[in-house]
């Protein structure tokens, strides 16, 4: 792999450019591998250059049904941060953070992670106690998190309103100064060039058909539109079609998936320096690096894989967000989309052993996969290489839900009295 | 914005009407007490995502108030077809050798998003 | 006179009425009916902006929405200045303000123009492959920097004082777009007796018809009969004819969203009269007829100010009879350009030379160029231009030759062909398809009750556009049950076919990778950025359109789209189809977020729920807080009272005479009927049928997982009624709750739910004075201890008032909660207030409400609860009926994980020290000196100031919180560990006799 520097740049610059190789190769497949995993956005590209990497498998080739990152990891708002509130879920989510810190330089690959801030707004008494109660426990498990009074919010994010005559004054916020954004394609070139290069294969344009079972039951190998191709292992991670994949190795799993919208506005010069994400009144906002808006809304209240939705679930957002600064009315929307977002009745991921022997999963990452994809893939290929979770993922296991031992964040907000 | 039939009331009205209420045709255990773990597990949370045809409920909550069923692909986000709770589940899978019973365009063959970058 | 380069006797516009408007700063004037780009060309003006990367000057390509280039800030005021403007669309007002963006200090000098210099380092996607060292640099160094320089206009720093307006409507058939194929269709509907409402996008109906003037309609000009055909529509009572609106958005089933522009080309705008106007139309049938949007031709240099396309310069001369030159060269591949030419040349413009990359034009069209005296190169490319801040010249040579010929200009039109746009079709989900006969992406597979028809539908003779649209026109009204009269076909005749053309690089583009051959003009993506992505494996066109940025800017494509593809197609060796389209999303066009939001701002976002006391309360100096939506009454300070001092003021009164407290926003819930007492006891874990009429009883619910979901009084009224009162949160989705099991689990039972929160005031009065305070407003209920216990409701009459009345206390004292119909609420509440004043009572909000409550250890769902904690886990095991068969959660309660060993209970928690108030949220942990990530045992949940018990109190879940009483365990702060120990829940009247008076 040629080193990508700035030095490199200007070499190319002299040349028209004309000697850089393609990132990542697409070969044909083999007949067999140690490890296939099933879907080709970040999760599972990371996973297969943590595979590679740290566990010495490099006979790994990772499908995909269409362009690698083309679902969700090409999709979302590019929120980061860790601020949650369970062991289960600050564990995964900082290791995640931790491992975004370094991602450009580990990858050689400019994955823009820019720790500009996420402030969480609370608008009422309840909503203050729910982030005292996060920030108390992050700040005891070594995590960023604090609690800023409203003036404080203000200076740092200066578009905001607080006034106490809206109609949602603002009370406080929460502010992990290490959570940030970062740049949804690169991370998924990043991973699939750099897991190319240790000798993984990236095949698009491949869909997995068939999930093959030898007679004890374990996985043999995958049926795909490229023929059957072998593999000893195999790892699931297709985000809003892990239902669809899984139930090709007879695996049900408690999995909802969901259109999640967002928008981008035009590009307007620098106005909004942080992420800002309010819960109480639904919407979450960030500005690019090319100068557009980007704004998180809701999820549609039922089952689609349409990647789309409803015109009334971006309406309300941007009611909201225009509530909080109201001098992005005359901003205009430029471009709107949807996504499939896999949903556990906890709203926690699962990522663990299924009954059929050598298939892992990792799946059910709902709103918050993007933030966890370097932490995720590591932990699942962890998972893969050694067949059993890494410590730090232990408790995203499916036996939760049998156990009641669930991980539910937004059961830890309830509902105010 | 879903245009959704009620079959109580007999109209088709905005999705603003209506709240979704997942799965349908999922009884509680008449034995609930004594099921086991597993069994619990299954019911409680085990659900079909199916992409294609789902059988889900919904409420007219601002209308209404009466829960019913609804068929509806989850592909093209398209009714098939609504009707009152405690109905049997409607048989709408095509006997064999015979054309399926929904409208063409509604047959979860094709995806969209499937087809993103790939015009025919 | 308007400008140098209004040709006088072109357009339509009257000379008549002018404007005047400033653009940065310079004062021009405009006719009535000008847009900003066509007032500027008029008065010689093509350099309008300057590009999003390389900051290149720029000019105005287009004269519709799919402009790139010419995006301006207009501003009334400071208040109303509006970034990011198609100068192509907005029309002129007297005493508008236009500014140019992107460009520091001047349009003509930019200092950003230095990145144009330095672009054969910004190739696409370079920044991926730098600006990683040193590690912190992105964020601290390089990514301001690059926002700094990103971005176009500014964002409005003011709120925007305009108001929007939104409309839904139903039709029969929506006809979107209002050229020749969707007046036809609108009409042939309107006639068959459909309703329908026709959106177009511009001031006036005529699509391409505003530039064709050779198109003939029925004998006449064929803009003329657009304009005749909208006027019979205007008339028809079936018709609602929309202009300047454009269809933004197809969603599912048949749903269309529009945005009106309603005041932006008003000077003076009435001050009632809404900006723009969201229309949600929800239609049985749509007619798609959007046209085409012409491409430009992709060559070295096509960028320069003064190079646009050859319809919009047709547009801009007979529509608005200005000429974009007076020396004007001609790059095509495409017939119409030689309209445009002969147009200007009729003008009295001289056409330097049409340069055309086929080797054979259209039938007739060299002879009668030859005839205006118009010199042809076929087969010839340009391959350079020249000129800074507009173009000067351009270099041609035959296509494959060196032979370089230098045509001096100061305009060139160019046009490689017509895109048909699908946007509409393809946001209806439907499928486009290639056709490979005309190189073009068509609509193919229908999903939803829509048709295309004209040259969006890649129907190109005028004559069959018509009775294609005439015949949908009739298909859809029958569709949607209208077979009327049906309406005679136009007969039309064009001069040119809208198909041929070329997709990609023409030969002036090069294969030399330094050329500058655009293909997205806003964001500077070259042919050979989209060669570079292939080159470095980029093969699905979604990763080069997000590698190059090509179709991401302000115009999404429109002009870019399909030569990007073209080109990615070559550079892959594949062909267009096998490489495919991106993805078409909504909006068509940006919209502003005031016109999606319309009313839903301030008050409307979301309502504002007040009880029927909120007046009073208001008068009596009350602090509200938002609970919900609901504005409760915290505390009442009074002269010189903070909010610490109301609360301990309110706190010892309670305890010492009497208070009274405005409970109405707790959710009440009335069951009714025969088998009520048997649906409660599935839906509550306590049992039922052993309560009296007459009674009361707490009840706690829980989900069908076992954890608590709700909790709430619920008295008996009579044997097959009860009142059932829930959190105020949680009154909706408890209501729900019930709904769902009644209707679909439980339905044999005859059981009727009504939601009465809305329908009772609640006034509760607590204190050893209560009593007193009470029993002089009631009538009919004898208020003893013996004879209405704790615990005990009865109806009654309450200052003459129908009236529930409970002996109910949530605050450990003697206590009654009046419920009086809403209407009633203030009066009685006043009534209550003059009873109350004799005995030093006072009314006390939701703070002292929490302190009273916790001193007494009864838990609040939600803040104390969260929706973990199980009836144990929050000591309240006793109201669990261990002997029923059913109900909901029961099975849930037993899982492994919520009946182990350790789990987190609800305890007491004492700080060593009083004074110390613990903070709501706070960790407490067993060894403080533990190193991070420390081991938490659970948190504090409630904690305030006791007056009545002189200290601080707080409320907790701790992991085997009940084995620990005793104990000491700490709570860690930034600044301090503080001591604490587990307590019970009880900090008051620990033998609870005062509750019973």
């Amino acid at each position: 792999m040629r080193k990508y520097s700035v030095f490199a740049v200007a070499r190319e610059a002299m040349r028209a450019h004309k000697g850089w190789e393609a990132q990542w190769t697409s070969p044909e497949p083999r007949s067999q591998y140690d490890v296939i995993i099933i879907g080709g956005g970040g999760h599972g590209l990371g996973a297969a250059y943590y595979l590679a990497k740290e566990h010495g498998i490099t006979n790994v080739a990772v499908i995909e049904k269409g362009w690698l990152g083309g679902g969700n990891t090409g999709r979302n708002t590019t929120i980061i941060r860790s601020n949650y509130l369970y062991e289960e879920s600050m564990d995964i989510y900082e290791h995640s953070l931790k491992l975004w810190e370094g991602l450009s330089q580990e990858l050689n690959y400019n994955v823009m992670y820019s720790p500009r801030g996420v402030m969480m707004l609370s608008h009422n008494i309840h909503d203050s106690q729910v982030f005292k109660r996060h920030i108390h426990a992050n700040r005891l498990y070594g995590i960023d998190n604090e609690w800023l009074t409203p003036e404080q919010a203000k200076d740092y994010c200066p578009p905001l309103d607080i006034s106490a005559s809206a109609r949602y004054p603002i009370n406080g916020a929460a502010l992990q100064r290490r959570g940030g954004t970062a740049r949804h394609d690169a991370v998924a070139w990043g991973y699939a060039r750099a897991a190319s290069d240790r000798g993984v294969h990236v095949i698009q344009n491949c869909e997995v058909k068939a999930i093959r079972r030898g007679p004890d039951g374990a996985v043999t190998g995958v049926e795909t539109t490229k023929g059957f191709i072998g593999a000893k292992k195999i790892g699931v991670s297709a985000s809003g079609h892990n239902s669809m994949v899984l139930a090709m190795a007879d695996v049900r799993l408690p999995l909802q998936s969901n259109p999640l919208q967002a928008l981008v506005s035009e590009p307007l010069k620098p106005i909004f320096p942080c992420v800002v994400m309010s819960n109480t009144v639904h919407a979450y906002i960030s500005q690019s690096d090319k100068g557009e808006l980007v704004i998180g809304a809701g999820t549609d209240q039922f089952n689609s894989y349409s990647q789309t939705g409803g015109l009334q679930i971006i309406t309300h957002t941007l009611d909201a967000i225009c509530e909080l600064f109201p001098i992005f009315r005359r901003v205009k929307m430029m471009r709107q989309w949807g996504g499939i977002t896999d949903n556990t009745p906890d709203r926690s991921p699962i990522q663990g052993v299924t009954p059929v022997p050598n298939l892992f999963v990792n799946c059910g990452w709902g709103t918050g996969g993007f933030k966890a994809t370097p932490g995720s893939a590591h932990l699942f290929a962890h998972l893969i290489a050694r067949g059993e979770p890494h410590r730090l993922a232990a408790g995203l296991t499916l036996d939760r839900f049998r156990t009641g031992r669930l991980i539910d964040e937004a059961a830890a907000a309830a509902v105010a009295h | 914005m879903l245009l959704i039939h009620c079959p109580y009331c007999g109209e088709d009205r905005s999705e603003l009407e209506f709240r979704a209420a997942g799965d349908a045709h999922i009884a509680r255990p008449a034995n609930i007490a004594a099921i086991s773990d597993e069994e619990f597990a299954d019911y409680f949370f085990l659900r079909d995502n199916p992409k294609g045809l789902i059988y889900e409920r919904w409420r007219h909550i601002h209308g209404c108030g009466r829960f019913f069923n609804a068929v509806r692909d989850t592909v093209s986000d398209k009714f098939v077809m609504t009707y009152k709770a405690g109905e049997p589940k409607p048989d709408l899978s095509p006997a064999p050798g015979v054309a399926p019973a929904l409208p063409a365009d509604s047959r979860p063959v094709e995806t969209y998003e499937a087809t993103e970058g790939r015009a025919e | 006179m308007t400008g140098a380069n209004r040709i006088a006797g072109a357009g339509r516009l009257t000379p008549a009425k002018t404007a005047r408007f400033s653009f940065d700063g310079r004062s021009y004037t405009a006719l009535a009916g000008d847009t900003v780009a066509s007032a500027l060309l008029a008065n010689g003006v093509h350099l309008m902006g300057r590009s999003f990367k390389y900051h290149r000057p720029r000019g105005v390509v287009s004269a519709g929405p799919e402009e790139p280039n010419a995006l301006i800030n207009v501003s009334r005021d400071t208040a109303r200045s509006q970034p990011n403007v198609r100068a192509t669309v907005q029309e002129v007002f007297d005493g508008m303000k236009v500014g140019s963006q992107n460009r520091y200090p001047s349009l003509s000098f930019d200092l950003g123009g230095v990145n144009d210099a330095l672009s054969p380092f910004f190739a696409a996607g370079f920044y991926y492959k730098t600006f990683m060292w040193p590690k912190q640099a992105w964020a601290s160094i390089y990514e301001p920097r690059i926002r700094e320089a990103a971005g176009l206009g500014v964002s409005p720093t003011e709120e925007d004082p305009d108001h929007y307006a939104c409309r839904y409507a139903h039709c029969d058939v929506l006809v979107i777009g209002g050229g020749a194929a969707g007046l036809a269709a609108a009409r042939a509907a309107a006639l068959s007796g459909a309703s329908v409402i026709l959106a177009d996008e511009q001031p006036e109906l005529g699509g391409a018809l505003h530039f064709d003037t050779g198109a003939e309609i029925d004998g006449q000009n064929g803009y003329a009969w657009a304009q005749k055909t909208a006027r019979e529509l205007v008339g028809m009572e079936n018709v609602t004819l929309l202009s300047r609106t454009t269809a933004f958005g197809y969603y599912a089933q048949n749903f269309v969203a529009m945005a009106e522009r309603v005041t932006d080309h008003i000077s003076r705008p009435e001050a009632n009269a809404p900006r723009e106007r969201l229309w949600q139309v929800r239609a049985k049938r749509v007619i798609i007829a959007t046209g085409s949007i012409e491409r430009h031709m992709v060559f070295a240099d096509n960028d320069r100010p003064g190079i646009l396309l050859a319809s919009a310069a047709r547009t801009y001369l007979n529509h608005f009879g200005v000429a974009v030159g007076r020396k004007v060269g001609v790059y095509t591949a495409h017939d119409s350009a030689y309209e445009a030419a002969f147009d200007l040349k009729r003008a009295g413009v001289s056409i330097v030379a049409i340069i055309d990359s086929r080797m054979r034009p259209g039938e007739g069209l060299l002879e009668q160029a030859r005839s205006l005296g118009i010199e042809v190169f076929t087969d010839h490319a340009v391959i350079a231009t020249s000129g800074r801040l507009r173009v000067a010249s351009m270099t041609v040579v035959p296509n494959g030759g060196s032979a370089k010929r230098k045509f001096t200009i100061d305009a060139l039109i160019t046009s490689s062909g017509w895109t048909p746009s699908v946007h509409m079709f393809s946001q209806s989900r439907g499928k486009v398809a290639y056709d490979a006969a005309t190189g073009r992406f068509l609509p193919g597979h229908y999903v939803q009750d829509c048709v295309s028809v004209g040259t969006c539908n890649g129907t190109d003779d005028l004559q069959a556009i018509l009775e294609e649209a005439t015949a949908a026109g009739v298909k859809m009204a029958a569709e949607s049950g209208h077979d009327g009269a049906a309406a005679a076909t136009p007969a039309g005749r064009n001069l040119f076919a809208w198909t041929g053309g070329m997709a990609g690089a023409a030969y002036g583009a090069g294969p030399d990778d330094s050329v500058k051959a655009f293909v997205d003009f806003q964001n500077d993506v070259c042919a050979k950025d989209i060669r570079l992505a292939v080159r470095e494996g980029m093969h699905s066109i979604e990763h080069i359109k997000r590698f190059t940025t090509n179709g991401m800017a302000t115009d999404q494509g429109k002009l870019s789209n399909l030569h990007g593809l073209a080109i990615a197609a070559e550079a892959l060796g594949r062909g267009i189809p096998e490489v495919g389209l991106t993805t078409f999303r909504a909006p068509y066009t940006p919209v502003t977020f005031g016109t999606l939001i319309g009313h839903a701002r301030g008050d409307i976002f979301d309502p504002t729920r007040k009880t029927p006391m909120h007046a009073v309360e208001e008068a009596n100096g009350a602090a509200f807080e938002d609970v919900g939506q609901w504005k409760r009454a915290w505390y009442y300070p009074r002269a010189g009272e903070d909010m610490h001092a109301a609360v301990n003021r309110e706190c010892r009164t309670v305890r010492t005479s009497a208070g009274y407290f405005n409970a109405s926003t707790l959710g009440k819930i009335e069951v009714v009927g025969p088998d009520a007492a048997a649906f409660l006891n599935l839906i509550y874990t306590n049992s039922w049928d052993t309560l009296k009429p007459g009674r009361c009883r707490y009840g706690i619910m829980l989900r069908e997982d076992g954890f608590v979901y709700d909790d709430g009084v619920v008295g008996r009224i009579a044997e097959d009624r009860f009142h059932v009162t829930t959190t105020t949160g949680g009154a909706p989705r408890v209501m729900h709750h019930m709904e769902d099991y009644l209707q679909t689990e439980f339905p044999h039972l005859d059981v009727w739910l009504t939601s009465t929160t809305e329908q009772w005031a609640v006034i509760a009065v607590q204190g050893p004075k209560a009593r007193e305070i009470v029993a002089p407003l009631v009538e009919g209920v004898d208020l003893s201890n013996e004879a209405f216990p704790h615990m005990s409701v009865a109806e009654a009459k309450v200052c003459g008032v129908p009236a529930r009345l409970f002996r109910v206390s949530f605050t450990g004292e003697l206590g009654y909660e009046i419920n009086v119909p809403a209407d009633y609420g203030a009066a009685v509440w006043e009534a209550v207030a003059k009873a109350a004043e004799p005995f030093g009572a006072c009314p006390y909000g939701t703070e002292t409400m929490h302190v009273l409550r916790a001193e007494k250890g009864y838990i609040i769902v939600g803040q104390d609860t969260d929706g973990t904690l199980t009836p144990d886990d929050a000591g309240l095991a006793w109201a669990v009926g261990k002997k029923k068969p059913d109900f909901v959660g029961i099975r849930g309660l037993k899982r492994p994980d919520l009946i182990r060993e350790g789990r987190k209970q609800l305890v007491g928690l004492l700080t060593k020290d009083p004074n110390i108030v613990l903070e709501e949220g706070a960790q407490i942990v067993a060894d403080p000196n533990q190193p991070k990530p420390m081991t938490m045992l659970g948190h504090v949940t409630s904690a305030y100031w006791s007056e009545n018990a002189g200290r601080s109190i707080a409320l907790a879940v701790v992991a085997g919180g009940r084995a620990k009483l005793g104990q000491t365990l700490y709570v860690p702060m930034p600044d301090r560990t503080i001591a604490v120990e587990v307590s019970d829940m009880v900090f008051i009247d620990k033998e609870g006799g005062r509750i019973h008076g």
